[in-house]
């Protein structure tokens, strides 16, 4: 079997909803060119944009991407997807298994409520990565999210499990309102990371220019889980080199509220 | 015609043993000395089910590369006689023992479909401050501590596969020669993976036999192995026997029981009758109790 392949043709002329495309909804499909993707009266179809080429369905691949490719692979459960190229809002939202990977960069809440799986973006993504939509409770749900480059403000906005690793820098407020989980900032991070938090770990390689008043030093020990975390990263390949250490520092916080989560830097 | 190897006879018998439950976690601390000591506190008083609830020992030691955390540890068996009881002393030794020692975390050491809680009981005494992680498909308890924090895995794996009450029965001329030999086999049955002596430095003085002449006695001696018994009782020694030390094993799997055996009983003839023991024997209940048989003509080097 060979991978299914949408071959872009042009740039889309309307936003387009790519939830539809995921592994699990095209197994068994026939007539692939004619599910409607366009979001406007356009209502452009699959056959309107992509020259489609392979079969099976476990393996998709987007050859070309645009900033339009809004909820690509949005709630995917299996299988692998590849965009070759830019895309929009949502990538991988709720998405629960499989892999995604974004050769390019993404729009807003790339991730948003993933569930599980492992979304890559190997470019820059905009604001709320893996945060929730308006009224959802929570962000990213379980996990791995990992963003090459550099990620917007918001990222991790109520992330309750999982993992986020952004490598090359994030806005401000990383990790807003964590309910738990882990996020990974290198690169460093904007002002006020972690603000009100309730639990969870935020792990930078800097020490952040601006951290809220209410978190507060919480000295540096040695920690089995700095050297736990920094194993796990380098084993999934997100890191090569150890990034806490054996006795980060710690700053517990934000006692605006829980005061559970921590902000571990290394020494 | 009786088996002789390099002048150490073998007797034609075989070890009985039973199906018992068994776990496993990996300790680890700073160095070697205190991952060893946590290992050494929580095996402590745990050489025999029949009074101290479960069997438990060092089955390896493991290099900094092979444990989770990148440091220096051992892995720990545990074996018991129920799932229950094997819960209750794996969550008591680990709180009292693991917990407790400098420096130290504890991990699974087995996995499998059967679970035993660790860390997953473990946490309350974090008292709320306690941090639950997940990393990839391992979850971890985090408890804070005077020293740092206590890393514990939820849970570890359990085998109902596991074997229990493999023996070598060694027979010598005097106490230093028997000594000699049991030392020489521990010395090699230690680096057989998967297997336990659960006794002090892996021998047992006191072989035990079922039952006994008052009431409510499980087990007591084993006369007919006892020197000073010879001659007031139905013997198994010969005129040249003073001193009989026994090794038991417990093993994750039968495989591993038969392997530290054939490991042992290569090391005792090895050493031959003038520095060691002159006869090797094994204990059995006529074969009708245990599930496992071992038979020695089968383990020779």
């Amino acid at each position: 079997m060979t991978a299914l392949t949408f071959a872009l043709i042009a740039e889309p002329p309307e936003r387009l909803d790519l939830s539809p495309l995921t592994p699990q909804a095209l197994a068994g499909m026939s007539e692939i060119e004619k599910i409607r993707l366009g979001t406007s009266k356009r209502a452009s179809t699959v056959g309107d944009l992509f020259r489609v080429t392979g079969d099976g369905a476990q393996t998709i691949v987007f050859e070309g991407g645009s900033s339009r490719f809004d909820r690509v692979a949005m709630g995917m459960t299996e299988g692998t997807v590849r965009v070759v190229g830019d895309v929009g809002a949502q990538a991988g939202r709720t998405m629960r298994g499989g892999a995604l990977t974004i050769e390019g960069n993404a729009g807003p809440h790339a991730g948003s409520g993933m569930r599980g799986g492992r979304l890559e973006i190997l470019g820059n993504t905009g604001d709320h990565l893996g945060a929730p939509l308006a009224g959802e409770l929570a962000g990213v749900n379980g996990g791995v999210l990992i963003v090459r480059g550099r990620a917007g403000a918001y990222a991790a906005d109520r992330m309750r499990r999982g993992l986020i690793a952004v490598l090359n820098g994030a806005g401000d407020h990383a990790g807003c309102r964590m309910i738990a989980g882990t996020l990974v900032v290198l690169g460093g991070a904007g002002e006020m990371p972690g603000y009100l938090m309730r639990r969870g770990s935020i792990l930078l390689d800097r020490a952040p220019q601006d951290l809220s008043p209410t978190f507060v030093e919480s000295g540096a020990p040695d920690s089995v889980f700095a050297m736990l975390v920094d194993r796990h990263l380098i084993a999934e390949g997100i890191i090569e080199q150890p990034l806490l250490g054996n006795a980060p520092r710690k700053y517990g916080g934000d006692n605006a509220v829980l005061g559970k989560g921590e902000i571990l830097l290394p020494r | 015609m009786p088996l002789e190897v390099n002048g150490v006879a073998i007797d034609d018998t075989f070890a009985e043993a039973f199906g018992m439950r068994a776990t496993a976690i990996i300790i680890t601390a700073s160095d070697r000395k205190w991952a060893r000591q946590a290992a050494i506190s929580m095996t402590g008083f745990a050489t025999s089910v029949i009074g101290c609830g479960c069997e438990a020992a060092i089955d390896i030691e493991l290099p900094p590369e092979a444990t989770p955390d990148g440091r220096p540890g051992c892995r720990v068996m545990v074996f018991a006689v129920s799932t229950d009881e094997l819960q209750k002393q794996i969550v008591n030794r680990v709180g009292q023992c693991v917990l407790t020692s400098p420096g130290s975390a504890c991990f699974a050491g087995m996995e499998g479909a059967n679970q035993l809680k660790l860390g997953a009981s473990l946490r309350y005494f974090g008292d709320g401050w306690q941090i639950s992680k997940k990393l990839g498909a391992r979850h971890f308890w985090r408890i804070p501590v005077m020293d740092g924090e206590f890393v514990c895995e939820a849970m570890t794996g359990m085998t109902k596969e596991a074997v229990g009450g493999g023996n070598l029965l060694l027979l010598a001329a005097s106490s230093a020669k028997a000594l000699a030999a049991a030392e020489a086999a521990i010395a090699a049955m230690e680096r057989v993976p998967g297997a336990i002596m659960p006794f002090p430095g892996g021998v047992v003085r006191s072989g035990s036999k079922i039952g006994g002449k008052y009431k409510g006695m499980t087990a007591s001696t084993n006369d007919a192995f006892a020197p000073t018994l010879r001659g007031v009782t139905k013997s198994e020694l010969g005129p040249n026997i003073n001193s009989v030390l026994e090794i038991v094993i417990d093993g994750e799997t039968s495989d591993a029981v038969s392997a530290a055996m054939k490991a042992g009983i290569g090391a005792v003839t090895g050493l031959g009758p003038e520095k060691g023991a002159s006869r090797i024997s094994a204990g059995n209940y006529g074969g009708k109790l245990g599930k496992f048989h071992y038979h020695l003509k089968d383990l020779l080097p």
